[in-house]
């Protein structure tokens, strides 16, 4: 029987250029240099120190408390002292407060309480121990994890999606983390699947990627609560709207909750992270970054403590061949292109790319000539052409009624389009100045 | 050495752009260079059926828009766009839809209103509302009917089967009753414009601009299929497949189903759109050839359907994805 593979409409096929990077295998890396921790590197209200300047820290000894509901608390990552918390500059441009830490180099730890079998734990307990080890969704976006697991209508929730599409091009760490760290991926799945007893868990993986699908379909053989689903490699498919339609044949849009189709979505690393804080109660101070890209020597996928500065680990990862004319932080589709490389990684840096030819900041737009390729490679359908008009018009009112507020912003349309115009990019600003202005009038509605 | 890989970092800034970082091959002129390809033999084919004449009138078209173009360009102070293509393509199309006996300064005003009327004063690319080519056709048709109606093939024609054809076009006989010989008409041996007799080589371009994906299957196949549905109610003749096909072979229906209706600018973006505006085309297309005063209808029915597409977008925006759409 030939298997079924799921997908969605519209999408890309950029190069994938995974293979620089695909068969290194994770190396642990102890950072040389200080450490910084943006205090907001999640989604929510940013996290509130509890050190003080001069303190002494081990790693896996918080530093910062979460600062709301929905945020998440901060760790040390190595043992060292911490030296002040002031503004720097962090992965989007932003500059915002963060603790910089001095490493000792003795890589000191906290004893971690001895494993426990999550079977012994109640729900209240279980959601307690991933809030408190700070897990936020690892895939990207940083939504405090603990918050996810808490919907509305637990009983209304079907499917845990585990998300290993990685449908971004160059990146390799879920794939690498996937075939080398599978039981942790397993495990923390089934105590997701714990808190809902009637769902079902199924590992979402690319067909780029069928030896993870192997894999995992062998060693979840007999775990009838998990299925493993292989999709068709296109991007944006790691997209929430779109694994949760590719899988389950339901839509949502940009008013919805993957709850409210009776999902909920978590990347691989983020499922490993809910393991290890239930397990071990060990927090969130490691992650997988794979260093890539043509300019770049040695390409790898690097355990690699937050907090340690970009620079540090191109450096690891060989050094640069040359001078390269653009350095990403994130997959090429969707990342955020750095002007300076001193930079922290976070909870949510997956992908440090170095590009040695900028082949899109320069190029030469020409009119739009109506070509539609846009429209087909949507997977919001929507009309890219027309939405950047209007917010070239700065039309709010077209830009609403032709569904602009969907834009998931992935960027196909810019890829794809042949008259080189920068499509995403428009919408992007215009959705941001409409989303501002709800803002404004909500806050002028609530006095 | 790891000093000097560090200054490399910071010596320059890096270049900083949103994202998507990385962009698909193709671009405006590959696009463009493509409809040149798929549209070259059956110019070429028109050239040995009419002689160095058609060659001359095809080149002075394609000259006329070039260098009209230009002209705007700089009268306008827009950016240079000759390396575009699409001066090309509109003289292109303009010349292949000319007979090869008109004056030789007709091709040269019809680029002149192609591309300062029709183009540059609605903003130049991609902004015109109609398609150029065949707004600069039906202006020389309607000033200068004599000419642009006169099929006689030139006397220097390199083959002298077009000329035994008795009468004006193949369509023109149809529409007075006679019988054509379809096999004629398909290969394209016959009366007409430079560019429109060959059926099978402008269906081999459409069918060439398919497979490499420059244009979608939408308009031309809803365009023909609603147009032969027409024809066969309409026609007077029952369900007679060969006055069909005499229909879909002759005149320029062909080049205007594959290359003119599909032109992006001057058709909807939506495929609903895209279907609505075909079918259309096709019903106007029907109205006009049975019972039109000309037997030709082609160009003023895709003029008119060039004119309805706003509307014919904003009556089909698709609904966003998880908006009630289809999946």
């Amino acid at each position: 029987m030939k298997k079924e593979k799921f997908t969605f409409h519209g999408g890309v096929h950029p190069r994938g250029k995974k293979e620089l990077s695909k068969n290194q295998a994770i190396r642990l890396y102890q950072p040389m240099g200080d450490l910084l921790y943006p205090l907001a590197q999640h989604i929510g209200a940013p996290a509130v120190p509890c050190v003080e300047k001069g303190e002494h820290v081990l790693a896996g000894q918080k530093i910062a408390e979460a600062g709301g509901f929905v945020s998440a608390p901060i760790y040390a990552s190595v043992s060292g002292t911490i030296t002040g918390i002031a503004d720097h500059l962090t992965i989007t441009g932003a500059v915002v407060q963060a603790i910089e830490l001095q490493n000792d180099h003795e890589y000191k730890s906290v004893e971690y309480p001895e494993a426990v079998d999550p079977a012994t734990l109640d729900r209240d307990e279980i959601l307690n121990r991933i809030g408190e080890a700070g897990v936020v969704g690892m895939g990207g976006a940083g939504f405090p994890t603990k918050v996810k697991l808490m919907p509305k209508e637990p009983e209304k929730i079907e499917y845990i999606l585990v998300n290993g599409a990685e449908c971004e091009p160059y990146l390799t760490s879920d794939y690498r983390l996937m075939l080398e760290r599978p039981m942790e991926i397993i495990n923390g799945l089934k105590i997701v699947l714990q808190l809902f007893p009637h769902a079902k868990g199924c590992i979402c993986i690319e067909d780029n990627k069928m030896d993870c699908v192997r894999l995992m379909e062998k060693l979840t053989a007999d775990e009838p609560q998990i299925e493993v689903k292989t999709l068709v490699a296109k991007y944006p498919q790691g997209g929430e709207r779109f694994l949760i339609m590719a899988v389950t044949g339901k839509q949502i849009n940009a008013s919805q909750l993957p709850a409210d189709a009776g999902c909920i979505v978590n990347n691989v690393e983020t499922m490993t992270a809910i393991y290890e804080a239930v397990v071990h109660q060990k927090p969130v101070i490691h992650r997988i970054v794979t260093i890539t890209g043509d300019a770049i020597n040695n390409p790898c996928n690097l355990d690699v403590p937050c907090g340690t500065m970009m620079d540090e680990l191109i450096e690891v990862a060989g050094g640069l061949n040359c001078e390269p004319q653009k350095i990403v932080s994130g997959g090429p589709m969707m990342g955020f292109s750095l002007f300076d490389t001193h930079i922290p990684t976070t909870k949510t840096s997956n992908c440090i790319l170095c590009k040695k030819k900028d082949t899109v900041t320069a190029v030469h737009q020409m009119p739009c000539v109506n070509c539609g390729r846009c429209m087909s490679v949507c997977p919001e359908k929507l009309i890219p052409a027309r939405l950047a008009r209007f917010a070239e018009h700065h039309d709010a009112r077209n830009f609403e009624k032709w569904f602009g507020m969907e834009c998931v912003e992935c960027g196909c349309c810019t890829f794809i389009c042949p008259s080189k115009r920068l499509l995403a990019q428009s919408i992007k600003s215009m959705r941001q100045s409409i989303l501002a202005e709800r803002r404004r009038q909500n806050a002028k509605g609530g006095k | 050495m790891a000093d000097n890989k560090k200054t490399a970092v910071n010596k320059r800034l890096l270049h900083v752009s949103a994202s998507p970082h990385v962009r698909a091959k193709a671009d405006s002129v590959y696009l463009m260079r493509m409809v040149v390809f798929a549209l070259l033999p059956a110019a070429i084919f028109g050239v040995v059926n009419f002689g160095p004449r058609a060659l001359v009138i095809l080149l002075l078209s394609v000259a006329s828009c070039c260098g009209f173009e230009a002209l705007t360009n700089r009268w306008f102070k827009r950016p240079p766009s000759l390396r575009d293509y699409s001066a090309v393509v509109t003289g292109l199309l303009l010349g292949m839809n000319l007979p090869a006996s008109v004056p030789f300064w007709m091709p040269v005003l019809g680029g002149a209103f192609a591309m300062i009327i029709v183009k540059a004063l609605f903003g130049g690319l991609g902004e015109n509302i109609m398609n150029p080519a065949l707004g600069a056709r039906c202006f020389l048709l309607i000033s200068f009917a004599g000419s642009m109606c006169n099929f006689d093939v030139p006397k220097m024609a390199f083959l002298r089967t077009a000329d035994t054809v008795s009468g004006a076009t193949p369509l023109a006989a149809v529409k007075a009753g006679e019988q054509i010989d379809l096999l004629a008409s398909f290969i394209g041996n016959t009366k007409g414009t430079i560019g429109e007799t060959s059926a099978l080589l402008l269906l081999l371009g459409g069918l060439f601009l398919l497979v490499y994906k420059i244009i979608d299957w939408h308009i031309p196949v809803t365009y023909l299929a609603a147009f032969s549905v027409f024809v066969l109610i309409f026609g007077g003749h029952g369900f007679d497949l060969y006055y069909l096909a005499c229909e879909l072979c002759s005149g320029g229906l062909m080049l205007g189903a594959w290359f003119m209706a599909t032109d992006y600018v001057t058709s909807p973006i939506t495929p609903t759109g895209r279907v609505v505006y075909g079918i259309f085309l096709g019903i106007l297309t029907g109205i006009f050839r049975l019972f039109g005063a000309s037997a030709e209808g082609v160009s003023y029915a895709i003029i008119f359907g060039n004119l309805l597409v706003p509307l014919i977008e904003r009556m089909t925006i698709r609904k966003a994805f998880g908006r009630g759409g289809r999946a």
